[in-house]
């Protein structure tokens, strides 16, 4: 037994010592983060108009192949309530079909990193899945679900679940083995292993797949609104379509920018925050960035 | 086989659940290969061992000696190719690595133990913090795992495993990343924690000096299949410290042997472990 001086003596040592070791930067307050990750694509976006202007001007190309940033922002400005319309019932589709692409990418995913039987069986399909240009798919899809929101809603789905899948797969297989001896020595077996350890351990990789699942959603989105036109329905692709076969440049324009503007928003704003949270919560990132 | 220091195991008192006489760790030749001839490797050959209830065994051997492969065996994480093994009490295992988990806090960590052995909620919160107390952590509940130094880590990785309740500790060269200076109060926190708890523990390490500044006796194993070559009781008062000079002279004697056991390797053809 170590005697009650040298023992408040320890702790003082210890606790001494954790304190040198944990001495570090402190972290900036929230508007200096704000700033520092806005002022760069401020910047980009200022020199991108610059130079979309400069090229306007050079006269490179009449004014009805490519107008003027002013003139599409007017056009954008007076036809504001459509185009939001149009938005809307976009979105509305985007996260019908994301949504479906996550529950079946997420199960399909799950029951192939846990079966070696369905892994080689479909394992490689998946990827090849991944790889298939999703506009490919409309011709079948077409075919199976005539020019319906369904066969818009199969194109996004095929195209962003197995996106979502390769995520869960490529992550649960790169659980640290260390970490599942660790569960296993806490007495987490089975479901418990899975639900305590491999499943959080596997989460960064999963919202990868989500971000990048996302993405393949919103190429095939656009493309289906494109090539298939439901009645009634003036989504953003269909506008983007009519002001094509009108020759309507700063139509066209102003939807592009729509379009441009809401792939970086969700892309950035909801899927950038959610996997900076993760990787600076699992100690993936510097914490000051 | 007959044990000349089970009567001097310490610690023997009326706070030990088990009989004095059942063993905490009985390895009765135990071996384990891995792979099949003509590649198979031999990890461990007929080891035998007994650790009484309340000893602190330290194993020393150099690379290839199966020192990991026989604590995973202790503690179920595999099965011997031949013998028996026994640990009565409850079991964990601390590795080298603290193996905390990322994604949750100081806290949640220590938490999650319990909660894997069935305390409910309400219990839990208070004592997890009786622990974190324990290894001087009160006030890191809300840090994560890479907020902490390596020190620090281990130390949660104690509590965890503490908050096991286990009365066998294992430990696979906890210590062996750390830096000296915090290498050496860990040590201190240990060997009070030890007897305070009466935890039998099985250490395993490399580090000559540490097997002697711990252990109530040292095991030294042969590598390349990992057998018992040669037991050391350590008789130097407790508390030690790594630099009391019985340390140092016992350290000696000890590196001599391992040093003679490592020399026999020089012809041998190297297989991995």
């Amino acid at each position: 037994m170590l005697t009650e001086p040298a023992a408040t003596e320890l702790d003082a040592e210890i606790s001494g010592l954790d304190s040198l070791d944990l001495a570090g930067a402190p972290r900036a307050s929230f508007g200096r983060r704000l700033w520092s990750s806005a002022w760069p694509k401020l910047l980009a976006i200022a020199i991108f108009l610059a130079i979309w202007q400069l090229v306007f001007w050079s006269g490179w190309k009449p004014s009805y192949a490519l107008p003027s940033p002013s003139s599409v922002f007017t056009r954008l400005n007076s036809e504001w309530s459509t185009i939001i319309d149009g938005a809307a019932l976009t979105m509305r589709r985007a996260l019908i079909g994301f949504g479906i692409a996550i529950a079946i990418g997420s199960v399909i995913g799950a029951l192939v990193s846990r079966s070696r039987v369905l892994r080689s069986a479909i394992g490689s399909m998946i990827t090849g899945l991944q790889t298939m240009p999703s506009v490919a798919w409309f011709p079948a899809a077409i075919l199976l679900f005539k020019l319906s929101e369904g066969a818009i809603l199969f194109v996004v789905v095929i195209g962003a679940a197995p996106a979502v899948a390769n995520g869960l797969i490529g992550g649960v297989d790169h659980v640290p083995p260390l970490l599942v001896r660790a569960g296993h020595v806490l007495g987490a077996r089975r479901f418990g292993l899975f639900r305590f350890i491999v499943a959080p351990a596997a989460l960064p990789a999963y919202v990868s797949g989500l971000k990048q699942g996302w993405a393949f959603a919103w190429r095939s989105l656009m493309a289906g609104e494109l090539l298939v036109a439901v009645p009634g329905a003036l989504t953003l692709g269909q506008q983007l379509q009519v002001n094509e076969s009108l020759n309507d440049a700063t139509g066209i324009y102003a939807i592009m920018v729509v379009i441009f503007v809401i792939g970086v928003l969700v892309d950035t704003v909801i899927f950038g925050n959610l996997e900076r949270f993760i990787q600076r919560r699992y100690g993936l990132a510097a914490a000051n960035d | 086989m007959a044990l000349p220091w089970a009567s001097s195991a310490r610690r023997i008192d009326d706070e030990i659940v088990l009989a004095p006489d059942v063993p905490a760790v009985r390895i009765d030749s135990v071996s384990k290969v891995f792979g099949h001839a003509p590649h198979a490797v031999h990890a461990l050959d007929a080891v035998s061992l007994t650790v009484q209830p309340g000893e602190f065994v330290c194993l020393l051997g150099a690379s290839g000696c199966g020192k990991s492969t026989l604590l995973n065996l202790l503690v179920g994480l595999d099965q011997p190719s031949a013998g028996t093994l026994e640990v009565n009490g409850r079991v964990t295992l601390m590795f080298q690595e603290s193996a905390l988990f990322p994604w949750l806090t100081v806290f949640g960590n220590v938490d999650l133990a319990l909660r894997l052995r069935g305390i409910p909620k309400g219990e839990r919160k208070a004592e997890v913090e009786r622990l974190l107390e324990v290894v001087h952590l009160r006030g890191f509940e809300k840090k994560r795992p890479h907020q902490l130094s390596g020190g620090m880590r281990q130390r949660v990785a104690l509590a965890r495993a503490l908050a096991q309740d286990a009365d066998v500790l294992l430990m696979d060269e906890p210590f062996g990343a750390l830096d000296a200076m915090t290498r050496d109060f860990l040590h201190e926190e240990l060997e009070r924690l030890v007897q305070e708890r009466h935890l039998t523990v099985v250490f395993v390490t490399h580090n000559v000096r540490e097997a002697v500044r711990l252990g109530d006796r040292v095991v030294l194993l042969s590598s390349r299949p990992g057998r018992v070559t040669a037991e050391f009781p350590v008789d130097i008062p407790r508390p030690r410290r790594i630099e009391t000079p019985e340390v140092g002279v016992l350290s000696t004697e000890i590196s001599q042997r391992l040093r003679a056991e490592v020399r026999r390797h020089r012809t041998d053809d190297i297989h991995a472990d």
